[in-house]
């Protein structure tokens, strides 16, 4: 490490939560912890954010589950899970011997659900913030049904607010006509953060059989295709509200992140680039403090917003 | 993870393609029945990797034996010696340790003649292969399975060699004329018809019986729950695994198939 490396400082603050790098893992594309811990040293991410979970157990939707499209792909893998208090008997003690914060993303089928969740993962040790997922496309009930109407997006993220401590991010579905409503309205809400964006909805039929490939019907587009999408909607949304932006969508190095920081996201996260390269995440936090380097940035903080528009 | 040199890539015979690949970290470390997810190289606006079982290995190299069935195994016919090919693996659990006192029937369909080739390569004893396929080109491997010393019985739906039929058909020939003489143990990698057709077999004679899953696959690490299978857990219940880390091989009377068969393998 030279001297001109131990000046910059990469840290970022999401609440009260203290990341050593603005760089973390999509929920979704990293499992829960394991599955890429032999490859990547988990403890050198921003933050691990989880797989969403509902209260009980829940299957998903039947296979086909994915399906491979230009510049992305179309999933709906329907939130399969093992549930709150499995989630925290199965994994909470694996992700403890990590050091890096561990965001769980969270569903219900009910409000009083959302509400249960965030308790449960309250009171569980290990846990550090709740992302509140209000924008998957995949499942029928929950989801994307509270995240697209103004008011019950507020009514989910006060019972979450109500039932924990710890930081609460909505996730903001990117299907909604005007995002700065949301992005004020998780302000409003009390929550710390918010994170954008979901999947897309999307579909894909395959011709010779006439029917759609997803079993599902539709899924949620991702991959470096939305990629535009997602940096127009967090630019907008990060002007909105003044607490912390965290994006996502079609990040595939560096340069696609530092375009997020630059619209006013205080961190991101890396998705459906995993399924490509787990190394990712490390060689975007890697591209990151090169582009600061570059550009006498010592202080990641100050790159956020720092968008000159004409 | 890896990236590897390719060491030779060539056409075994119409259709079907041999490529090896440099890879001293993965390839001591390889079972039969594991696969690895490869990234084609220049394929352009597809993001996923390809997953393909493990025909050989050796200390710093291993071999794929592919079909081009689509855009991205049709494009790996053109990656040349020396270029490089990023890896991921060895992945997957593989077959389990061969029981000894049975004799092995291992069943082939198509470019699924590959895991049972390492497998039989590493066995303490010989055994049948039941290989099969439409016509006389999808016959992979037989003079392999000779020089070790199996005895090969080859089926082929349009009877182009060995008997005509499906591959069952020759099994079926065969567990008739060894009724009871020795007890046999399945290995079976192929299209799910097939599998499914090996399973009951394995389920009516009382042998056990380890198929080899095909599933789409996304992350391949386990992560993103594309690949997921039922399968019967010991206490009766159904849960999904996952085919890539879990599997990709189970055992015949744990899978719990779909009621439509959704065969696209070819
Ligand atoms: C565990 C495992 C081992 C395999 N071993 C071999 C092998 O040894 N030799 C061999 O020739 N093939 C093998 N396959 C199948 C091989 O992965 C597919 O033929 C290949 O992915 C097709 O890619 P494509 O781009 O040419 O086809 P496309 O149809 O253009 O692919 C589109 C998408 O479908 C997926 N896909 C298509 N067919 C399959 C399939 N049959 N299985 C899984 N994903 C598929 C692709 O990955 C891609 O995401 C194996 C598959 C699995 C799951
Ligand atoms: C396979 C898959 C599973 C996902 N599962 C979840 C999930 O459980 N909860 C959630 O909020 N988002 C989920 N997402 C959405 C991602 O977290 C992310 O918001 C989206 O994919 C956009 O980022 P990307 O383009 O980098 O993948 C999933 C995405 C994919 C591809
Ligand atoms: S392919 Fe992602 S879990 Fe199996």
């Amino acid at each position: 490490m030279s001297d001109s490396d131990a000046m910059l400082d990469l840290a970022v603050n999401i609440g009260e939560l203290r990341l050593k790098n603005p760089v973390m893992v999509a929920s979704g594309t990293f499992g829960y912890g394991p599955e890429y811990a032999d490859l990547v040293d988990l403890s050198k991410l921003g933050a691990m954010v989880v797989k969403g979970i509902r209260k009980i157990p829940w299957e998903g939707n039947e296979p086909p589950r994915m399906v491979e499209v230009p510049g992305g792909l179309v999933n709906a893998i329907g939130l399969q899970g093992p549930g709150a208090q499995g989630f925290v008997d199965k994994y909470i003690p694996f992700l403890k011997q990590y050091d890096v914060p561990v965001i769980v993303n969270i569903w219900g089928t009910t409000l009083e659900e959302y509400g249960e969740v965030a308790a449960i993962l309250d009171a569980a040790d290990g846990v550090h913030a709740l992302e509140i997922n209000i924008s998957c496309p995949n499942v029928k009930e929950g989801g994307i049904a509270f995240g697209t109407n103004v008011d019950t997006a507020a009514n989910v993220m006060q019972m979450v607010r109500k039932n924990t401590r710890l930081p609460v991010i909505p996730k903001l579905s990117p299907n909604v006509p005007n995002i700065g409503d949301f992005a004020k309205i998780a302000e409003q809400c009390g929550c710390d953060a918010i994170s954008l964006i979901n999947t897309l909805p999307a579909m894909v039929i395959d011709i010779e059989t006439r029917r759609p490939v997803l079993t599902n019907t539709v899924g949620g587009l991702s991959g470096p295709a939305i990629h535009p999408v997602a940096v127009k909607l967090v630019w907008e949304a990060a002007a909105a509200v003044n607490i912390p932006v965290i994006a996502m969508g079609g990040i595939q190095n560096a340069q696609d992140a530092i375009e997020f920081i630059l619209a006013g996201a205080s961190a991101v996260a890396v998705g459906t680039a995993n399924f490509v390269d787990p190394m990712t995440p490390l060689t975007v936090i890697d591209g990151i403090a090169d582009y600061m380097r570059r550009h006498n940035v010592q202080r990641f903080s100050d790159l956020i917003g720092a968008l000159d528009v004409h | 993870m890896a990236v590897s040199l390719v060491r030779s890539h060539s056409e075994k015979q119409a259709g079907y393609r041999e490529l090896v690949l440099e890879a001293p970290t993965i390839a001591p470390l390889v079972r039969p029945g594991q696969f690895v997810h490869l990234r084609i190289p220049r394929l352009e606006h597809r993001l996923l990797r390809r997953p393909f079982s493990i025909f050989m290995a050796d200390q710093d190299t291993l071999t794929i034996l592919y079909k081009s069935v689509g855009t991205g195994t049709q494009l790996l016919t053109q990656v040349e010696q020396g270029e490089a090919v990023s890896l991921l693996g060895p992945l997957g659990n593989g077959f389990p340790e061969p029981n000894n006192d049975h004799i092995p029937l291992l069943i082939a369909g198509g470019y699924g003649v590959a895991p049972l080739y390492l497998l039989a390569s590493r066995m303490a004893r010989t055994g049948v292969l039941f290989v099969g396929g439409r016509t006389r080109t999808d016959i992979l491997c037989d003079d392999e399975f000779e020089a070790l010393g199996w005895d090969v019985q080859i089926a082929t739906e349009d009877g182009s060699r060995g008997i005509q039929g499906l591959v069952t058909s020759a099994l079926d020939a065969w567990a008739a004329n060894n009724a009871g003489a020795e007890p046999a143990e399945l290995f079976a990698c192929g299209p799910d018809g097939m599998l499914r057709a090996v399973g009951e077999r394995a389920i009516t004679h009382n042998w056990k019986g380890w198929l080899s899953l095909d599933k789409h696959m996304g992350c391949g690490m386990g992560a993103c729950l594309a690949c997921v299978q039922r399968i019967r857990q010991p206490d009766g219940s159904i849960e999904w695994e996952r085919v890539c880390k879990d599997g990709p091989i189970f055992e015949a009377r744990e899978i719990v198939w779909e009621q439509e068969n959704e065969d696209n393998h070819e």
